[in-house]
Formats: C-alpha cells, sequence, structure tokens
C-alpha cells in the first residue's frame, strides 16, 4: 500500500503543480466518495494533528473519510477539562505515560496498543454519530456473530449491556465535523484503572468531568479477536456502506510533503500551554502534616490556577515550625509561575542559594516543597 | 451659472458634468443636500443609496472623457465617498472645490463647513446580532466553554468565536460577519441557547449582512460558496458578496490574486484589483489622503497645502510588550541578584583533548554496553574533583558577613543545563567517590528525570561547584557568573580542531576546547585559580595521569 501511495505522489508530481501532491489534493482528485486512512505513527501527538489537518483541509464536503489508529501508552483528556482532576499525574510520570489534550469534548480516555481509535470525517449535514456506531456494530456482528453489543443514548458502546467497551466524542467546525471513538481490544485494564483516578480530593472546578464506568477488552469476551482483526473488519464494512474502494491508505503524519504545515499542528499539541495551559479556572485546597513524628508541623495550602499558571497562593503553617516569613515568601513567589513540579523546585532551589546556610532550615524547607510539589 | 440641484441620482450626473456643472456626489443621504450645495457653492449635491458600481464606473468613463479625475474613497468606513475633482474646467464658474479636494471623514472635520457633513461622519455601520445557529442533532443549548474574542475585537467573517460543548460534541463558532464585536451576551460556563442572540457585531454596510435565512440553510449556502468556477481547472473560493462584486465590476475571478484562507478571493483583493485597473488612488481609510498635484490648483491659496511627493511608507505596527517576570526567570533573577554582590575575576584557558577524545571514543562502546551514554561530562567533572582536592578553598562558601569560610567536605558538582524550562542546575552529589562510570550514570539519570519533570530537591539543591556546559550549544571563552553560595565556576567552551604545533615543531591537528573560570576574590587569588586550572588541564590533556590520583 505504501507503493501505490508513493506511485501515486509520483505520479502527480510530473502531471501538475505542486498543490496536487498533499493528500487534499489527492482525496479530491481520486474521485471515491470515501476515503480509508491508516496512521502508521503511534504517537499521540501526531495522530491527533493528523486528525486535524485531515479535519482542516480535506474538504468533506461529499467525501467520507474514515482514520484507524492506535497510540502508545498515553491519557487522552477531552478540551475542557483538568488533567489534575482527571488522572494521576505521578503515576503516569513514573510509567512514561503520555499526557495529552484533543480537540474534541468528553471524557478522558487511557490508550494504549490494545485499543482502536476511529475518527469519521463528514460534513457538517451528514455528521451523524448514531450511524457511525451502527456502523461498528454491524463490522462486530459480521466477523463474531455471537457478540453482543449495543450502543447508548450517550453514544457509548457496551458489551453485554454492562461493560463499556468504546467512547465517544466529536468536534462540529463550521462546515465539517468529525466523530471519533475507542473501541477496547486488549488494553491493560489494570494500567486503565490506575492511572485514571486522581488522588486529589480538595479540588473545585467547573471543567467536565469524566464519568467513569466498567470496563472490559473484547478478547476477554473472545480471546481470538486482534487489532487488526478488527480494524480490518471495521475497514470493510465502511468500504461496504460507502461503495468505495476497501483499500486502506497508508499515512505517515510526518511526511511534510503529503500533509504540508501539519508540523505546526503538532508542536501545538505537544506544548505545555495547549496540554496543561488550557485547563478552565480550578482551586485546590490541600492539608498536609511536613513532619508525622512532630505534633502541630500541619500546614495548610490553598492556590486558584488559570491558565495552568498560579493566580493566588495561601500556605498557613499551625505552628512556627518555619518561620512565617518564608513561607509567605514562598506563596508570593509561586503566583505567576507555571502549576508545574519543576517550575517550584527551581524556584525553592533558588531562594535557597540567597537565604542563610542553616542546615536545619534547609531540611524543612525542602521538605515543605517537596509536599507542595507533590500536589502538582 | 446654472441653477442648483438637488436630489439628483447619478444618472443625471453625467449630463451635468457634460454641461460643465460643478459638481459634488456624497454617499450616504444627507439631510439636505441643497443647503450643502448653497454652503460648499456648488451647483449640484448628489445623493445615490446604494451606489451601484456599474454606474459609478459610467461616471467615471464620462468624467475621465471631460479631463477630469474622479476619486474613490473605499474600505472599511461607513461611508463611501465619491467626490469629483476639477482639474479643468471650460466654463468660468467659480471654483470652491479645489478647498475641498476630498471628502473623507479626516479632511471634512478640517472643514469648517463640517457642522453640515456632520451627519455623514455620525452615519455608523449597524450593529447586528449574531444569534447562535443551529447545530443539529436536535440540540437546544450548549456551554460556552471559551471565548476567542472580546468587546472591541475586530473580526472577519469566518474567524473563530468562541468554543461550545454540547454532549461529547466541541463545536467552533465562526462568525457570519466582518466588524466589531460590540457586546457579549455569555460568560465562560453559562449555557446558551439555539436561536437566541450569541454577540453584537457592528458591520460596516448593508451588503455584507448576510440575511438571517442564512442560518437555517447553513449548510445549502456553504455549499453554494464552494460552487467553483472551473476556470482553467482551478477551483477558486469566493463568499456571493465578493462575487457580487466581482460580476458588477466585470472582472473576472481567475484573474484576481487571493489572499484568503485556501486562496480564498476576499473583498480586499477585488478592489487591490480595481485600483490597479482604474489607476485611482485607494487612500488608505482614516488618514488624510495626500493632497493633490500642483497641476490641480487652478486658484492655489495662500494656505492651501505644499504638494509634497508621495512617499511609501512601510507601516510598521510592532508595539511594545510589557509582560511580568513569572517562572524560572524568576528564580534567576533572585539568584544573581544575590550573585552580583560578588566581586568576579576570570581566568581563561585552552585544552588540548586529543588524547581524551581518543579515549572516549574507545570507552564508548564498553558504557554503552552497560547501556550508559558516556560524554565528556564525566571526565571533566572528575578532573574538577581530583583539582579540588589539592585546592579546597574553591569548594567553600563564605558566610554573608565574610568572616567565616567553611570548607566542604563532599565536591556536589553541578552541571549548568539548558532544558526545555529553561536553565537548570542539577547537582552530582559526592563526585569525590564516584569513578568516572558512576558520573555517567548519574548524568544520565539527572537527564531522564529532567525531561519527565520528576527531579526533586536532593537534585538541585546543595551545590558546592558548577560546571556549565555552554559548548555544548556553542562559544569558545565565556564569563559566567557563580551561584551563591559557592565561590568559583567554569564554562566549558566546544571542541574545536585548530592547527598547533607539537614537539617537534611540526603543525599538526588538535582537538581544542577552551575553559573560562570565575572565583570569588574576596577569598581566592589568581594564582590558586591558575593553578588549579592548569592541573585540571593536565589531567585533560593527559587522562593516563589521572589513574594516578583515583582513589
Amino acid at each position: 500500500m505504501p507503493l501505490l501511495n508513493v506511485g501515486f505522489r509520483a505520479a502527480w508530481r510530473t502531471l501538475s503543480p505542486a498543490c496536487y501532491t498533499t493528500l487534499a489534493a489527492l482525496a479530491e482528485s481520486r474521485g471515491d466518495s470515501a476515503l480509508l486512512l491508516k496512521s502508521t505513527s503511534t504517537d499521540i501527538y501526531e495522530n491527533l494533528a493528523l486528525e486535524d489537518w485531515l479535519h482542516e483541509y480535506v474538504q468533506s464536503r461529499d467525501r467520507h473519510v474514515l482514520l484507524l489508529w492506535r497510540n502508545c501508552p498515553t491519557v487522552v483528556i477531552g478540551r475542557h477539562q483538568n488533567p489534575w482532576q482527571e488522572c494521576n499525574l505521578k503515576l503516569m510520570r513514573d510509567q512514561g505515560i503520555q499526557l495529552s489534550r484533543r480537540r474534541s469534548g468528553g471524557g478522558t480516555v487511557y490508550h494504549d496498543l490494545g485499543n482502536i481509535n476511529l475518527t469519521f470525517f463528514t460534513s457538517k449535514k451528514k455528521y451523524d454519530r448514531r450511524g457511525n456506531l451502527e456502523l461498528v456494530i454491524s463490522a462486530l456482528k459480521r466477523i463474531r456473530p455471537q457478540l453482543n453489543v449495543l450502543a447508548t443514548d450517550r453514544y457509548d458502546l457496551l458489551l453485554n449491556g454492562v461493560f463499556k467497551i468504546s467512547g465517544t466524542a466529536s468536534k462540529i467546525g463550521r462546515t465539517s465535523a468529525y466523530h471519533h471513538c475507542t473501541l477496547l481490544c486488549n488494553s491493560n485494564r489494570h494500567v486503565l484503572s490506575s492511572v485514571l483516578h486522581s488522588p486529589h480530593q480538595g479540588l473545585k472546578t467547573n471543567a467536565t468531568p469524566s464519568i467513569p464506568a466498567t470496563v472490559k477488552n473484547l478478547c476477554d469476551e473472545d480471546p481470538t479477536l486482534t487489532c487488526d482483526l478488527l480494524m480490518d473488519a471495521i475497514a470493510m464494512e465502511y468500504a461496504r456502506q460507502h461503495s468505495c474502494q476497501s483499500k486502506i491508505m497508508l499515512v505517515d503524519p510526518k511526511d511534510n510533503l503529503l500533509l504540508p504545515g501539519i508540523a505546526k499542528f503538532t508542536q501545538e499539541l505537544k506544548s505545555w500551554d495547549w496540554i496543561y495551559g488550557r485547563t478552565p479556572k480550578f482551586s485546590i485546597s490541600h492539608y498536609f502534616s511536613v513532619d508525622h513524628n512532630l505534633p502541630g508541623a500541619e500546614v495548610e495550602l490553598n492556590m486558584s490556577i488559570t491558565h495552568g499558571r498560579i493566580e493566588s497562593c495561601n500556605i498557613k503553617l499551625f505552628s512556627d515550625w518555619l518561620p512565617s516569613m518564608m513561607c509567605n515568601q514562598l506563596a508570593s513567589d509561586l503566583i505567576g509561575n507555571k502549576f508545574c513540579p519543576t517550575e517550584t523546585l527551581i524556584l525553592a532551589s533558588a531562594y535557597l542559594r540567597v537565604c542563610s546556610q542553616d542546615n536545619e532550615l534547609c531540611t524543612k524547607w525542602n521538605a515543605l516543597c517537596e509536599q507542595v510539589m507533590a500536589i502538582m | 451659472m446654472p441653477g442648483y440641484v438637488c436630489h439628483a441620482d447619478i444618472s443625471h450626473t453625467t449630463s451635468l458634468v457634460k454641461a460643465q456643472y460643478n459638481v459634488l456626489l456624497l454617499v450616504p443621504c444627507l439631510p439636505s443636500p441643497s443647503r450643502v450645495s448653497r454652503a460648499l457653492g456648488v451647483d449640484a449635491v448628489l445623493t445615490s443609496f446604494p451606489v451601484k458600481m456599474a454606474a459609478v464606473r459610467a461616471l467615471r468613463s464620462v468624467v475621465g472623457a471631460e479631463g477630469l479625475r474622479l476619486r474613490l474613497g473605499v474600505g472599511r468606513t461607513p461611508l463611501r465617498q465619491i467626490c469629483v475633482h476639477h482639474y479643468r474646467c471650460r466654463s468660468n464658474t467659480h471654483f470652491l472645490k479645489p478647498e475641498y479636494p476630498t471628502f473623507n471623514k479626516s479632511s471634512v472635520q478640517l472643514n469648517a463647513q463640517s457642522k453640515f457633513l456632520r451627519t455623514s461622519t455620525a452615519v455608523t455601520g449597524q450593529v447586528v446580532q449574531f444569534k447562535l445557529s443551529d447545530i443539529g442533532e436536535g440540540i437546544t443549548e450548549v456551554h460556552v466553554k471559551e471565548w476567542y474574542v472580546k468587546v472591541g475585537d475586530t473580526v472577519s467573517q469566518f474567524d473563530s468565536i468562541c468554543e461550545v460543548q454540547s454532549d461529547k460534541a466541541s463545536v467552533t463558532i465562526t462568525s457570519r460577519y466582518d466588524g466589531v464585536v460590540r457586546k457579549i451576551y455569555y460568560s465562560v460556563d453559562d449555557t446558551a441557547y439555539v436561536g437566541k442572540p450569541l454577540i453584537d457585531i457592528e458591520t460596516e454596510a448593508v451588503r455584507d449582512v448576510v440575511p438571517e435565512q442564512d442560518v437555517v440553510e447553513a449548510p445549502a449556502v456553504l455549499n453554494e460558496e464552494h460552487t467553483h468556477q472551473e476556470i482553467k481547472g482551478q477551483k477558486i473560493l469566493a463568499t456571493p458578496a465578493v462575487r457580487r462584486l466581482a460580476m458588477e465590476n466585470n472582472i473576472k475571478l481567475s484573474e484576481v490574486v487571493g489572499t484568503g484562507k485556501d486562496e480564498r478571493i476576499l473583498k480586499e483583493d477585488i478592489l487591490n484589483y480595481l485600483a490597479k485597473q482604474t489607476g485611482a488612488i485607494l487612500p488608505p481609510s482614516p488618514e488624510i489622503s495626500p493632497p493633490p498635484p500642483e497641476s490641480v490648483l487652478s486658484k492655489p491659496k495662500g494656505t492651501s497645502p505644499v504638494p509634497k511627493p508621495i512617499t511609501p511608507t512601510l507601516a510598521f505596527t510592532g508595539k511594545d510588550r510589557t509582560e511580568p517576570v513569572k517562572g524560572i526567570q524568576k528564580s534567576m533573577v533572585k539568584t544573581m541578584t544575590v550573585a552580583l554582590k560578588i566581586p568576579h575575576f576570570g581566568y581563561c584557558d585552552e585544552v588540548d583533548l586529543t588524547r581524551l577524545v581518543k579515549l572516549r571514543k574507545e570507552l564508548k562502546a564498553v558504557t554503552e554496553d552497560r547501556g550508559i551514554k558516556l560524554s565528556f561530562m564525566p571526565f571533566f567533572l572528575k578532573a574538577a574533583s581530583l583539582g579540588l582536592l589539592q585546592h579546597p578553598i574553591l569548594n567553600a562558601s563564605l558566610d554573608e558577613n565574610c568572616q567565616f569560610i567553611t570548607y566542604k567536605a563532599s565536591h556536589n558538582i553541578g552541571i549548568a543545563m539548558d532544558t526545555q524550562q529553561g536553565l537548570i542546575v542539577p547537582v552530582v552529589r559526592n563526585v569525590q567517590v564516584l569513578s568516572v562510570f558512576e558520573i555517567a550514570a548519574e548524568l544520565n539519570r539527572l537527564q531522564t528525570l529532567g525531561s519527565a519533570n520528576q527531579l526533586g530537591t536532593n537534585d538541585l539543591t546543595g551545590g558546592t561547584f558548577t560546571l556549565s556546559n555552554i559548548g555544548t550549544i556553542g562559544g569558545t571563552y565565556a564569563k559566567p557568573v557563580i551561584l551563591p553560595p559557592e565561590v568559583a565556576i567554569g564554562a566549558i567552551g566546544k571542541i574545536q580542531v585548530l592547527p598547533r604545533f607539537n614537539d617537534k615543531g611540526e603543525v599538526i591537528k588538535a582537538q581544542i576546547m577552551n575553559v573560562s573560570w570565575s572565583a570569588d576574590h574576596r577569598i581566592i587569588d589568581g594564582a590558586t585559580m591558575a593553578r588549579f586550572s592548569n592541573l585540571w588541564k593536565s589531567y585533560l590533556e593527559n587522562p593516563a595521569s589521572m589513574l594516578l590520583d583515583l582513589k
């Protein structure tokens, strides 16, 4: 399939001006009513950028596109969600699981290579989430008629009426729209449940909350199923319903010739400002003890965070375990900083450099900072 | 002088001009054209609203035939002002026109008679309510999640206004009009209703407003929008308003260069094309247009402006931007303000690393087998530690009152690194007891932690000596700043291949690296620094000598 891709590009390059080698022009010229694409990358940022690019540049007037993709372990939060509320960031950092924010709404999901993602691109008029889910169900039924899968009002797919195997989200633009959903084939459920559980209790926010659900893998029900099998089945069903070729075209999201300008999308999706900075305003309240052996070493921490940056901060010590002047200094210095452990750490260590070198004070200060960093 | 003619329309204009009437045209409607014409001493004030571009073109051709020039005022101003310059006239009619060469807003203000024309400046664009259109699937209400504009912003058609969410669908609402935002009906997290107003936009002219019906038939209109003019196989995108403008002016869309998104043809593109075609001057909207050339003024007055050559000025719209110091910069400000108090002195030298480069190449394979990347830094650190053993004052700290020197036992050497977030100085602790391999492993660990956002307080505090590897980015000599409470720092430049003389006097290729030390002159003198540097240099130039002193 990549050979065909290259062949197409080579042919177009000789025949027409440069603009016809892009995917948008290719789609226009193929003349099919629908296009089947599969991403060769497993990087979440590249795949999300590919989605954006297709949404922006491939005019989906009457041409429908289906994109199949999978990712390395990553947590994907919805457009208006709060990562601190939705997942366990510390655990994710320890295990090397990435965090990303998509452009469509909805709740948080965990992706790994045992999970398939499907994106249906249509025009705004033909936007039909139920129809897309029915397509997936009929694809599943065709290869495994005994599977009991149905779609709910909330556009989830349930297995045996109880277990969620797919979640949905969508984005509607001016002329085109897309609807994407996940499909659990053989994902790591243990990691999924531990990572999607936030340790924070004192978080107050208006961000869209996720609704937790009991999940199950399709291969738990039928061990012969694999991701590739499912992807092929869905592609076949799509081709059948749209009367087009069932050949899946492989797309590399790093290809700048085929997808000019995609690097810009990828950069934006990776940036701190997009992933954390787009969090709606929230406040956090944390009550902890800096020294368990010492009674009265309790600290109350109150912060309000806008656009991922600390807007106001208050650190109250219930004893004089540490001079209050130092706590107030820390609190006022944190204002304007990103709500990020590294920045807090750098600030804290800079402060240690400039103040006196009392060893005991240093240790206490470090202990306090560690606790403050732990909630970020 | 012919009598006054009032309320004439444009079709009469041509005959008037032919009869050599002194004519002034103003659009849109004036309340009392007769008063205006009397005041200005012109023969006729014509009002015509709306102006048909075809009529204007016809007028222009007539006017041109008479040796007159037509000036068009266009742009984003609410007024479409057209006036006629009289550069030559066959009759003896008295000309008052030259005093008022153009009638755009600003020159109207200069006009003493402006009170009669005040209404023209008071006519602003209309304020249109932009209602939330139907999103589909029977949705009646949505949550407003993010605003991209605020009151006073200028928006163009198709610009994003806000982001709303309904039932897991995130929708981007784009503007239907060009204009300025005058009112926003909802704030973030409010519930917005379909069919109710979302924002108010003040638009420029009626023509640009797409009628309400489009709301319901949004997909149909959009389809029409994308109907392509298949000219030479190229598909041209332009909105219906733009197409109308082009049609009226008999312009082929294929000849116009589109500057909008997807090479879409915008209204500005049509106007630019018109300007080029007819040679009419298009003044930028709010500015005073340049005064007419000398030949115009048949009766120059004493106070009339001296015509200046029109030099195109490059409009630089850059503005200063002030933002508060935050994040890592704040930490740097703190640290460096204290560092300023330390009297620095510098000492620089060059080191021949030819032998070390060879050694590293050989050892790289060994460490990679053990899963560790080996750079030059572990060697620099170890050599520094060996040097500090001989000159412990460089690993000391001076108290605030400059009365006590504390000689630190551990060599906790910090490496100044440039990361995504900025300058970070992670510390390798107890270098004096670590082997070169162990130092390499520790550096690897710190780098991984740094990129995963997982550094702990132990990793960034407790440093006693610092090395800065600016050479990875570039540079030869530097002037590093000591990080308090330390007393010395070294900046390592890049490794260059340079010609040097060997013992036999031959020119050989040498791998040369520069190092720049800074030290606290209150307790360290030049000689100490020089000796430390020589020792460090000798270890690196002859790595085998490190073996002798390794513990």
